[in-house]
C-alpha cells in the first residue's frame, strides 16, 4: 500500500509520522497526560472531546464524546481498540499504526484515563501480525511513561468482516465467539464479561491525542460542521496509486478520488465499504459528509473508496460484493442467513442476462425484507448496496433485463476479492 | 406494551404468527416481521401467549 500525498495542510495525522516515541514526542510534544488524573482533567478532556465534534472514524461515524460518557459512568470499563479493519477494502487503520504508533496509543492513554479505564486491549486480527507487532514495539519503546494508567494489552482475533462490530469485538476480546449480540438498548453500555467496555477505532484515538494537545477550536479548522476535522480514506481499484490519504471530510468524493490520479474516466465509486453505496455521474460532486452522503443514499463508512473502471460491469461487480457478504453473515439472524445469499444469487440472473423485470422486483422486495432485521446493520449495508446500484448502474439495467448483458459482465473488475470463499459458490 | 424479537434467537418457528396474525407477519423465508408500534389492548393476551410459546423465547412483551 503506497502512501498518498493529500493537499497540503490537510496532514494531521500522517504528517509527523514518527515511530520512535522520542521522535514523536518531539513533533507533538509531550503526552498531556497529569501525574494525578483527578475528576477535573477527566471532565476537561471529555469535553475537549465533545466541543471538538469528534465523531467515530470506524464506520459508524457516531459521537466520540457521548460513548466516552457512557463508558465513565460504569465502573472501571474496558478501553477496546478496535484495529480488527473488517472492511476488505480498508487500509487506514493499519496504515495509521504503522506510520504514527505513538499517536493511537496517546489517544489510547488518555481516553483510558478519561474513563477511570481499568484495562486497555488492542483488538488486532490474527492474520495480521505484522500490525501486532508494530503495536508490540511502540508499546516497549514507551513502557517509561509513568503518566499511563494502565499498561494496554494486545488481543490476536478471528479476522471475520463483522468481527469489528462492537459487541463482536467485546465478545471476542472476552474469550467468547466473537459474533455480534442483540442489543436493543443503545442506551446502557456495551458488555465485556461482567463489566462495561468502550470501543473506539485507532483513527478516532489519535485524533483524540491530538485535540488534547491543540484543543477543539483547532480541531474544528478543518473539515465539515456536522463531522470535523480530517479523516483517513483507502483509494482502491481503478486509479493509478492506491493507498490511503487524509483528507478533509466534506471534500467532494470526486476530489478524493482523483488524490489516487484515475486512471481512466470513472464509471462508479463504491463509497463506504462493502456495505456502501455506488455513486456515479453527478453523484461523485457530493461531499463526503453524512448529510449530503444521505440526500444520495449513501454513508461515510469507514473512508472506503473503489473506483469502478469503465468498461467493467457495475452489476457484476455488485453481485460479487453481494456474496462476499452473504459469506461474511455471522450466521444468527434469518433474514441475513437466507436473505443475502438470495439476494446475490438475484443480483448474478441480471449480471448473466437471465432476469425479467420479475427478478427485478422480487430482488427489491428482498432488500426491503431483509434491512434492519439482523442484530447488527450486515443486511443492511447489502440492501443499501442493491439500492444504490439500481441508481447508479440504472442505465445498463434494460440490456441486462432484455438477456443481453454488457460485455464487462464477464469480466472482474474489482480483481479477487479477499476472501475466495464466496467466489467458488458461483456457478 | 410491544413486542420485542431477538433475530439472533429466532429459527422461524412461526408460532408467534399463528397467534398474532394481524401483528406479526412471516417473510419467505419464515421469520417473523412485526408490525411496529403500540399492541391493541385486546391482542395484549395473545402477544404473552405468543412469547410464552415461542421455543427459542425469541419474542418478548415489552412496554
Amino acid at each position: 500500500m503506497t502512501v498518498l500525498q493529500a493537499r497540503p495542510g490537510t496532514a494531521r495525522l500522517t504528517r509527523r509520522g514518527a515511530t520512535a516515541y522520542a521522535d514523536h514526542t518531539a513533533a507533538h510534544g509531550p503526552l498531556p497526560l497529569p501525574d494525578r488524573v483527578g475528576p477535573a482533567w477527566q471532565q476537561w478532556l471529555l469535553s475537549a472531546v465533545e466541543r471538538s465534534g469528534l465523531t467515530g472514524r470506524g464506520g459508524a461515524g457516531f459521537p466520540s464524546a457521548t460513548k466516552m460518557r457512557l463508558a465513565a459512568s460504569a465502573a472501571g470499563p474496558v478501553l477496546l481498540v478496535n484495529a480488527m479493519e473488517g472492511e476488505p477494502a480498508s487500509s487506514k487503520d493499519h496504515y495509521l499504526l504503522a506510520v504514527a504508533p505513538h499517536l493511537v496509543l496517546d489517544g489510547a492513554d488518555l481516553v483510558a484515563a478519561a474513563i477511570g479505564a481499568s484495562r486497555v486491549i488492542f483488538c488486532i486480527p490474527n492474520d495480521r501480525r505484522s500490525a501486532a507487532a508494530m503495536v508490540a514495539a511502540a508499546l516497549a519503546d514507551r513502557r517509561e511513561l509513568a503518566a499511563a494508567p494502565c499498561q494496554p494489552e494486545l488481543a490476536l482475533l478471528e479476522p471475520r468482516f463483522v468481527a469489528g462490530e462492537e459487541s463482536a469485538l467485546a465478545a471476542a476480546a472476552a474469550g467468547k465467539l466473537g459474533i455480534p449480540s442483540f442489543r436493543p438498548d443503545k442506551g446502557v453500555p456495551l458488555r465485556f464479561g461482567r463489566g462495561a467496555a468502550l470501543v473506539h477505532n485507532p483513527e478516532t484515538l489519535a485524533h483524540t491525542a491530538l485535540i488534547a494537545r491543540r484543543g477543539p477550536e483547532w480541531f474544528r479548522q478543518l473539515g465539515a460542521d456536522e463531522v470535523p476535522g480530517t479523516c483517513l480514506v483507502t483509494i482502491s481499484g481503478a486509479v493509478a496509486r492506491p493507498g490511503v490519504a487524509e483528507v478533509e471530510t466534506g471534500t467532494p468524493v470526486r476530489a478524493i478520488i482523483d488524490i489516487a490520479g484515475t486512471c481512466d474516466a470513472v464509471q462508479a465509486v463504491l463509497v463506504g465499504g462493502y456495505g456502501g453505496s455506488w455513486l456515479g455521474g453527478n453523484s461523485l460532486d457530493v461531499p463526503y459528509a453524512p448529510t449530503p452522503l444521505r440526500a444520495c443514499g449513501a454513508v461515510m463508512g469507514a473512508g472506503v473508496f473503489i473506483a469502478l473502471a469503465p468498461r467493467a460491469c457495475g452489476w457484476r461487480e455488485t453481485e460479487r460484493v453481494a456474496r462476499f457478504l452473504a459469506a461474511e453473515s455471522a450466521g444468527q439472524c434469518g433474514p441475513c442467513v437466507f436473505g443475502l445469499p438470495a439476494i446475490a444469487a438475484d443480483l448474478g440472473l441480471i449480471a448473466d442476462g437471465r432476469a425479467d423485470r420479475e427478478v427485478l422486483d422480487r430482488l427489491l422486495a428482498r432488500c426491503d425484507q431483509v434491512a434492519g432485521r439482523g442484530a447488527c446493520r450486515h443486511p443492511d449495508g447489502a440492501a443499501r448496496l442493491v439500492r444504490s446500484a439500481l441508481v447508479a448502474f440504472g442505465a445498463d439495467l434494460r440490456s441486462h433485463l432484455s438477456g443481453a448483458p454488457c460485455p464487462g459482465s464477464r469480466l472482474l473488475a474489482l480483481g479477487t476479492l479477499p476472501n475466495a470463499r464466496h467466489e467458488a459458490s458461483r456457478s | 406494551m410491544k413486542l420485542l424479537l431477538d433475530p439472533t434467537k429466532c429459527d422461524g418457528f412461526g408460532f408467534c404468527a399463528e397467534l398474532l396474525g394481524d401483528v406479526v407477519a412471516l417473510d419467505e423465508w419464515g421469520f417473523p416481521v412485526l408490525a411496529g408500534g403500540n399492541l391493541p389492548a385486546e391482542r395484549l393476551r395473545a402477544a404473552r401467549q405468543a412469547a410464552k410459546m415461542c421455543p427459542r423465547r425469541a419474542i418478548q412483551v415489552v412496554p
